[in-house]
């Protein structure tokens, strides 16, 4: 008996079909990007004006830089709803170091150590007490605004050094502001991070199954605590943009951003549960929604009605994954 | 005498994605008998009884009860014909009051449209009493041991009046003294009428209890009738299809030195005084039932619990282990026995899992080395023969098995010296089971030393070179492969004195 | 009984909030007044309303961003109503406000049970719609006082007993509550799905069915906040109660409600809102600057989450027998 048995190996990666790749959240993202812009520049003849864009582009370019880290902070389960407040504290201690005549790399400073301070704050309540981040960060958000306005009371701070309003008002090159020139270069070092390192791994990993990671070897608890520092940190930088665009600072700065950073992190396809999610998917969602309330301001839409679209785009994201597989087992279930 | 069963299934059948868990099996159940439903691991016990409990909706075939065909679209509705489920996980609530978790679902009422909270309490005073486990109703049940929380679930099924009453291994927690107290009280359940249904794969269980038997195997039915009519020889050959001098892949390997030595580990709640040794190129089997402190020694040995002292040596020289890292670094891994919960990250593809302990020594310049973490995959898989499509599918689409290997593949991937095996053939199929045997042979050949804890007594006595049973947190015996004996092991176990 | 609740998490609470109220009192006595403890509870009225919905939701695992956006959006609607149509019956209104909230309230419900996406995600969308469509409902406009009708106005503020309606409200709500969630299969159903839902589905109870009725009644309460919040500071715009859910879930995490569901009591949601209620009004009578209240809330949140994650920590099952235990055995043999 001569049968030969073929040993077929197992191959390293299945060759999935074209269509297959191109059914993804962020291709779907793109045309809906696509459209926008058709159609802001079919209704508006102001819209695809270079000046105008770049102008629009400083209306998202700060909740953009929290929602890189926020994205990663998701991916591993947890949340920070505290940033906002985080933005305030930061901005406060800025306003006070710049009162007392510090420079601008040491008002730079400040704002980035005091945004990480509270991220680390947030990471050691979480990973120390084993409580929900949700919960955490309910509380210093109200801590850290809180805080503000023990500090400031209905004072409004605007003695910043000359030069500093560089950071949120200048431009790099022609139309190219400085914040969209930073944000470019983080959403890179995001991309870097989440995408290609170890710790972008670790994040995936924790947030599918904390419990086997811990299992695996992988320091949960410190990773949870450098993700949360690092949402501090970005939420410091970009209380640095935002103080120094208005030139001012008020305990009430940056109201509500937690809410449009975090729908900006669910509508890039992060799931809200962990464990998934992408870079390039969050940043589709940031010029999206840039698009979108640009297009309302030419048209004269007010702000607020953004609120609704926003609201609806969110829940539709999450439900409709949802809808879809109940769907398909609805057929397959006939079948 | 079939046609006066109270409850019956026929030609049911259950399907999940990609897996026929029940295929037309039938089962019928008699007012003042006990059934015994026999299989193995996997042959469809659990489905089962969550099919009859409303849990699950069969795919198809009749489910008829007093005669009538009837449909369970929840557990409310099977709850209501006075069908009750004893289940193998506790179902109960922690944050509740005993009393509570009793009635859940079936309040006692005042004629105001309140809850009854005395009649509740009273009530599950005499339930609690009738089954000999006094214990105070008010207590939330976070407080209670696993035996008696095992009491309370017993006295939740008793609590309604009901006509078939469904034990998915009732035993499996309990001790010596706890067994034959339920072994009475099934005899009076018996006594009241009730038709019982008595899942197990304890042999003992069914000639002491049982009136009548059904086997399944791997989802279908393979037979039925009286239990006086057949000996274990027969229902086991019914139920694994081969015979019952079954061989274990056990090889002679020379045994070397003394590689790890645990001495005085004590934990405050969970174990004490635990102190043993393992040499190189040697078994260590560890036997005792659920909740004996078997899986919480072995993960203090990994380094997951706190509130641990003792001293563990590596090789004679003492190492301290505060986490997995230092586990894995000193040379010890754990494959776990809830694997999908702590073994792999069930989302991620087979090479991520594979690389995941040690991915940062894959990385270069920051960046990780995919095609190292594939290589390393790849050689390790093969070795352990995971079957899947790629290595770049999701752990999730493998069957347990081959989830099993995976996770076996990611710890052999780190060089270790000793492996712990927590359970490792529990709820995989007999083709990977042996398989899975004959590697840990394989490994002991390879100069590794292999720590398994199991309750399945033939896989004990078939593998291990040595044998420590535990019980209530304590090791309580050692025996050497040579001296062990179904009966001492056991003995021992459930609490017992050995006679020798 | 006594014994047990004074070691109980709410036991404690109310110590603390008795020591403030009555430390606040040794500064000033006013302050421990009758009539002022009366306006303090009524001051607290609509925060202890909201957080007993806010409760049942948090016991079934979810929770409930809406409910700020909720009682603009109703308060906003009887408002108008009432501005077009002064002469309407004042219980149409009351009935119209429960009806708008329980609408609400019954959406958020519907996703989370129908399609089981996480609350938050829901409530954090439905929070922008119901805030965004309470602009356009009003296109922005305030509805002031003097567009208001009498009764309108007057209704919550009608003393009984020396206390306003308002507060009155605020017992029957917790009377109400409490009953059900003790005694009717109902309320308890809220423990079980939320403390375990796969044992509670195995027990016949329908979880996402409980986590709707969850959503229905934390909308509804917040409907009738709406109207009372709108009459009691005789306006109506779109940022009535802006940022207060936040306020709301603490006065339930303060109160020993677990976010982690299943766990937690009226009794504890009601003193969690009168802690910060009674701090509220403490403030500006020891000097404070009203600026500190919102630092000490979050301060407090945190302590109160470390509390009781610290009181549940040991979660270990439990093998080795106490030593007592094992005298006992030790005898019988």
């Amino acid at each position: 008996m001569d049968t030969i048995i073929k040993k077929t190996a197992t191959p390293d990666v299945l060759l999935t079909s074209k269509l297959q790749k191109l059914f993804r959240w962020e291709t779907f993202l793109i045309l809906i990007v696509m459209f926008v812009f058709v159609m802001n520049s079919y209704l508006s003849p102001y819209f695809l004006d270079p000046w105008n864009l770049s102008d629009a582009t400083f209306n998202f370019t700060e909740k953009a830089l929290i929602a890189l880290p926020m994205a990663m902070l998701i991916i591993a389960k947890e949340i920070d709803i505290s940033v906002a407040a985080i933005i305030s504290l930061s901005s406060t201690f800025m306003g006070l170091v710049a009162q007392m005549g510090a420079p601008i790399y040491m008002v730079v400073l400040v704002g980035v150590f005091v945004g990480a301070v509270c991220g680390l704050v947030n990471g050691l309540l979480v990973t120390r007490f084993k409580i929900p981040s949700i919960v955490v960060t309910i509380g210093t958000m109200s801590l850290f605004r809180g805080i503000s306005y023990i500090l400031l009371g209905d004072q409004v701070v605007r003695d910043y050094p000359d030069g500093f309003e560089f950071f949120g008002q200048g431009y790099v090159y022609w139309v190219f502001s400085f914040e969209l020139v930073l944000f470019a270069f983080f959403a890179l070092v995001f991309y870097w991070l989440l995408h290609r390192t170890t710790f972008g791994r670790y994040t995936y990993a924790i947030g599918n199954n904390p419990d086997a990671s811990y299992f695996s070897g992988i320091k949960v608890d410190k990773h949870r605590l450098i993700l949360f520092t690092l949402v501090g940190a970005m939420s410091g930088v970009a209380a640095v943009l935002l103080t120094s665009r208005l030139g001012s600072t008020r305990p009430s700065i940056a109201m509500g951003w937690e809410l449009s950073i975090i729908t900006m992190v669910v509508l890039g396809g992060v799931s809200i549960l962990g464990g998934s999610g992408t870079i390039a998917g969050v940043v589709l969602a940031v010029i999206l929604m840039g698009l979108v309330t640009f297009g309302m301001g030419l048209l004269n839409i007010p702000g607020i009605v953004m609120t609704i679209i926003v609201g609806v785009m969110l829940i539709t994201v999450v439900s409709l994954p949802v809808l879809i597989t109940m769907y398909k087992c609805k057929k397959a279930k006939v079948l | 005498m079939k046609n006066n069963a109270i409850f019956s299934l026929k030609k049911v059948s259950k399907v999940f994605p990609g897996v026929k868990a029940l295929d037309a099996v039938d089962l019928h159940l008699y007012p003042g008998q006990v059934t015994a439903l026999i299989g193995e691991n996997g042959a469809g016990k659990s489905t089962l009884v969550k099919t009859m409990t409303g849990i699950y909706q069969p795919d198809g075939g009749e489910i008829i009860f007093n005669g009538k065909p009837v449909q369970f679209h929840s557990p409310h509705d099977s709850h209501a014909l006075g069908i009750t489920a004893i289940h193998q996980e506790t179902v109960l609530f922690d944050d509740l009051t005993v009393a509570e978790n009793i009635f859940l679902g079936n309040y006692p009422m005042t004629k105001y449209f309140s809850i009854d909270w005395s009649t509740m309490v009273t009530r599950s005073q005499e339930i609690l009493s009738s089954i000999n486990a006094p214990m105070n109703p008010n207590q939330i049940l976070r407080e209670l041991s696993i035996g008696q929380k095992h009491m309370v679930g017993i006295a939740r099924a008793l609590s309604v009046d009901a006509k078939v009453v469904i034990l998915d291994e009732p035993t499996a927690a309990l001790s010596h003294h706890e067994i034959h107290e339920l072994y009475e009280l099934v005899n009076t359940l018996k006594k009241q009428g009730k038709a019982i249904l008595f899942i197990t794969h304890k042999f003992d269980e069914i000639f002491a209890l049982a009136d009548r038997y059904t086997v399944f195997r791997d989802g279908r039915y393979v037979g039925e009738g009286f239990v006086k009519d057949v000996n274990e020889a027969q229902l086991v050959e019914m139920m694994v299809a081969r015979s019952i001098d079954e061989t274990y892949p056990k090889k002679d390997v020379n045994i070397g030195e003394t590689l790890l030595e645990v001495v005085n580990l004590c934990h405050t709640t969970e174990f004490a005084n635990i102190s043993f040794s393992l040499k190189k190129g040697e078994i260590l089997g560890i036997y005792g039932l659920v909740g004996s402190g078997r899986t919480e020694v072995m993960q203090a040995l990994f380094g997951t619990s706190e509130q641990v002292t003792g001293t563990v040596k590596m090789e004679g020289k003492e190492v301290t282990i505060h986490s997995p890292k230092e586990a894995i670094d000193n040379g010890i891994v754990y494959v776990p026995e809830e694997r999908q919960k702590q073994g792999i990250v069930l989302e991620l593809p087979i090479y991520q899992n594979v690389s995941l302990p040690q991915i940062e020594r894959l990385t270069k310049n920051g960046q990780v080395d995919q095609e190292g973490e594939m290589t390393l995959a790849r050689q390790y898989c093969e070795r352990l023969q995971v079957k899947a499509s790629s290595w770049n599918e999701k752990v999730m689409n493998l069957s347990g098995g081959n989830q099993q290997k995976v996770v076996i593949a990611k710890w052999l991937a780190t060089n270790p010296k000793v492996i712990i095996l927590d359970e490792p053939t529990k709820g995989i199929d007999i083709g990977s089971k042996s398989a899975v045997h004959a590697f840990m042979s394989e490994l002991v050949d390879s100069g590794l030393s292999v720590i398994m804890v199991s309750s399945e007594l033939p896989e004990i006595l078939g593998m291990s070179d040595r044998i420590l049973v535990m019980n209530e947190g304590l090791i309580v015996g050692e025996l050497s492969r040579a001296d062990a004996t179904p009966e001492k092991v056991v003995s021992l176990a459930t609490g017992g004195i050995v006679v020798c | 009984m006594l014994r047990h609740f004074i070691y109980s998490r709410e036991g404690v609470l109310s110590l603390i909030v008795l020591v403030m109220f009555f430390g606040v009192g040794a500064i000033n006595p006013d302050f421990i007044s009758l009539s002022n403890s009366i306006s303090i509870f009524n001051d607290t009225s609509i925060l202890i309303m909201l957080a007993l919905g806010q409760m049942m939701v948090i016991l079934t695992r979810c929770i409930d961003l809406s409910v700020a956006a909720n009682v603009a959006f109703t308060g906003m609607v009887v408002a108008m109503v009432n501005r077009y149509f002064p002469d309407i019956n004042m219980a149409f209104l009351i009935l119209l406000s429960l009806l708008i909230g329980a609408f609400l309230g019954a959406i958020n419900g519907l996703f989370v049970w129908l399609l089981k996406v996480p609350s938050i995600v829901i409530t954090l969308g439905t929070m922008s719609i119901y805030r965004g469509s309470t602009f356009l409902l009003s296109d922005g406009a305030w509805v002031n006082s003097h567009q208001m009708s009498a009764s309108f106005i007057a209704l919550p503020r009608f003393e009984i007993l020396s206390m306003p309606v308002l507060g009155w409200m605020a017992i029957a709500a917790i009377i109400i509550v409490f009953w059900a969630m003790k005694f009717s299969v109902w309320g308890r159903n809220f423990y079980s799905a939320g403390g375990n839902p796969m044992a509670a589905f195995y027990s016949g109870v329908n979880v996402g069915k409980v986590q709707f009725y969850a959503f229905l009644v934390s909308g509804t309460l917040a409907g009738l906040c709406g109207y009372l919040w709108v009459s009691r500071f005789a306006v109506a715009y779109v940022d009535v109660a802006n940022g207060f859910e936040l306020q709301v879930v603490a006065a339930c995490v303060i109160g020993g409600i677990s976010i982690v569901g299943g766990v937690g009591t009226v009794v504890g949601c009601v003193i969690g809102a009168l802690f910060i209620g009674v701090v509220n009004n403490a403030l500006p009578i020891i000097g404070v600057s009203p600026f500190w209240q919102m630092a000490i809330s979050g301060l407090v949140i945190i302590i109160a989450v470390i509390a009781n994650a610290s009181s549940d920590k040991n979660k270990a099952r439990i093998i080795l027998r106490k030593s007592d235990e094992s005298a006992d055995s030790a005898q019988v043999n």
